[in-house]
């Protein structure tokens, strides 16, 4: 136990939130200067929390198989980026990019087959909406059942847990249109179609995005929690379990930090995808300047 | 009421019979395969009859699940080891302990960053980007981790439950709380309220439809949190666990029986934030 390292990180935590206190007080002019501060300021939370963490776990000797320090995690993680990369190609590229395009692709086909009966979509609506509010993580076992162990049964799952979100949302959204609008299109003479795919399709966009954001989360989690059920050798889920059974530790941080940046940089994909297509929205119009 | 429920009951019909049919399909070769290792010819009635009652079909038929969960819940005493209400009671009184401790943190935390600028701008990007992590990937390490320290039991899966449904409730009450424009906080301000007093008389009403909307989803967050906690556990109990036995034996009518199981709690869990909800909004005079 040796005291100086844990005090040296609490006192750089304390110096670091003053730091931060202080900076958050500042009103810089310019965008350029409100966007500097406001990416600043969490980056030195960021590592604020490293640090501490790094000093108590190796200033209170804190056994490494409970929580190892980040440096340790960082060194492992650059030592097996074999390993990594093999898991990251079978669960992400795989399982949960197939997967959530399938789920995502077919659930938007069928908001727009249902597009046409009122009834379907009113029988449909709070049953998607049910479905989508339970723990469908659990039809996992089933799948890995049915289709395997290797990735096809972890994709379907993802498939079942990003459908309904998605139609939810993308029957949601092809009710956005304004009655107006639709008046306008009408007294242009458009088809049925020219109005799905010039007006009502654009206007639903920010809540398919919206479906799509939230799916990216799900399909990770489905994907790695149904390599809990039986795997292959290889994936980010059966690493997880196997390196905690083995109590290495490090391994796994490394692992839990590959899903945390696939997901962060999968989401990110989305959002900006997202600017992309719905810059006329006013959530994304006074971003650009 | 008759307009709404028709559509309703009509979708859930299709689904029930597109099951059968399933269970039909899937379950054929097996049968094709018995009759003709037994070398005998079977009627297309008696084939269909049999897909659905075979002890480990591929998709068991949805009576046959009703039927187990019937024997599993009412058939059986609530203290027995196969009973689904002592499973599902482990499975609840965690999620409720999560969702409680969850909660609790998450209204603290969004006081906090409302009220201090420099927490507002270091923490409350994280919270968001934190969204974006499969934070379930960690629950396996979590159980083990506290395992080996000595806490097992309730606590751990209950921290999982918590950790999921602390971010939804963080999010929202940050939004529920600075939801009172700017006209009320000023006229708070001329009546010389303290910080203290414009939190409890204005900002912490106002928000209430925020944190039910939030409850919502960080209930049915907490019970996916529970179930997952209780896969690496080794299939002790719970209705994670019933998942992971009925996988490793083969099972498909108790996989299916938990599943249902999980359903109707969530779907409770949900339904009872939503009455409270109501009986709430209605009382400080604020329903729609």
């Amino acid at each position: 136990m040796s005291w100086g390292v844990v005090l040296g990180a609490i006192g750089f935590w304390l110096a670091a939130w003053a730091l931060n206190a202080w900076l958050a007080r500042q009103t810089p002019k310019g965008a350029a200067g409100r966007r500097a501060l406001g990416l600043a300021v969490p980056a030195i939370f960021g590592v604020t929390l490293l640090v501490l963490w790094e000093g108590i776990t190796r200033g209170a000797n804190v056994p490494t198989v409970l929580l190892p320090p980040p440096s340790m995690i960082a060194e492992r993680f650059a030592a097996s980026t074999g390993i990594l990369w093999a898991d990251f190609k079978q669960t992400f590229l795989q399982a949960v990019l197939i997967g959530y395009a399938m789920g995502c692709g077919s659930a938007f086909l069928t908001a727009i087959a249902i597009d046409r009966s009122p009834f379907l979509q009113r029988g449909l609506l709070p049953v998607g909406n049910l479905i989508s509010a339970l723990p469908i993580i659990g039809i996992a076992p089933i799948m890995v059942m049915w289709f395997g162990f290797d990735w096809p049964s972890k994709a379907a799952v993802v498939v079942v847990m990003t459908f309904f979100p998605t139609l939810v949302n993308t029957v949601q959204g092809l009710q956005a249109a304004e009655a107006m609008q639709r008046d306008l299109m009408h007294t242009y003479g458009a088809s049925y179609w020219q109005t799905l795919f010039k007006l009502r399709l654009p206007a639903a966009a920010p809540f398919i995005f919206n479906a799509l954001k939230i799916c990216s989360t799900l399909a990770l989690i489905g994907a790695i929690v149904a390599e809990f059920f039986g795997t292959p050798i290889v994936g980010m889920g059966f690493r997880i379990s196997t390196g905690v059974g083995r109590m290495d530790i490090d391994l796994v941080w490394a692992e839990i930090a590959v899903a945390a940046l696939a997901g962060s940089a999968f989401y990110g994909v989305v959002v900006l995808i997202e600017r992309a297509v719905t810059f006329w929205h006013p959530s994304v119009r006074g971003q650009g300047s | 009421m008759i307009a709404r429920a028709l559509p309703v009951a009509t979708v859930i019909a299709a689904i029930l019979v597109l099951w059968y049919l399933g269970a039909v399909i899937l379950n054929a070769p097996w049968e094709r395969d018995q009759a003709q290792r037994a070398g005998a010819e079977i009627s297309t009635a008696q084939l269909i009859a049999n897909t659905m009652a075979q002890t480990r079909p591929v998709l068991p038929a949805p009576h046959q699940v009703a039927v187990e969960i019937w024997n599993t819940t009412v058939l059986k005493k609530i203290t027995s080891k196969r009973s689904l209400v002592f499973h599902g009671w482990i499975t609840l009184s965690s999620t409720l302990l999560g969702f409680a401790i969850g909660t609790v943190m998450g209204i603290l935390l969004a006081v906090g960053i409302v009220h201090d600028r420099a927490m507002e701008m270091s923490v409350m990007p994280w919270v968001v980007a934190s969204q974006t992590i499969p934070i379930l990937a960690i629950a396996p390490m979590i159980i083990v981790v506290l395992n080996a320290v000595g806490l097992s039991g309730l606590l751990p899966k209950a921290l999982i439950s918590a950790y999921l449904s602390f971010f939804p409730v963080v999010v929202g009450m940050v939004k529920g709380l600075t939801s009172p424009d700017a006209l009320q906080l000023d006229l708070m301000r001329t009546y010389g309220a303290s910080r203290r007093q414009a939190l409890w008389k204005l900002r912490w009403p106002s928000s209430v439809p925020y944190l039910f909307t939030s409850m919502k989803v960080a209930v049915a967050a907490s019970l996916v949190g529970a179930i997952v906690g209780e896969l690496p556990t080794g299939a002790v109990a719970g209705l994670g666990a019933r998942l992971l036995a009925g996988s490793y034996y083969g099972q498909t009518i108790q996989i299916w029986s938990a599943l249902f199981a999980a359903a109707a709690l969530a779907a409770s869990l949900v339904a009872l934030v939503g009455l409270a909800n109501r009986i709430v909004l209605r009382r400080m005079g604020m329903a729609r």
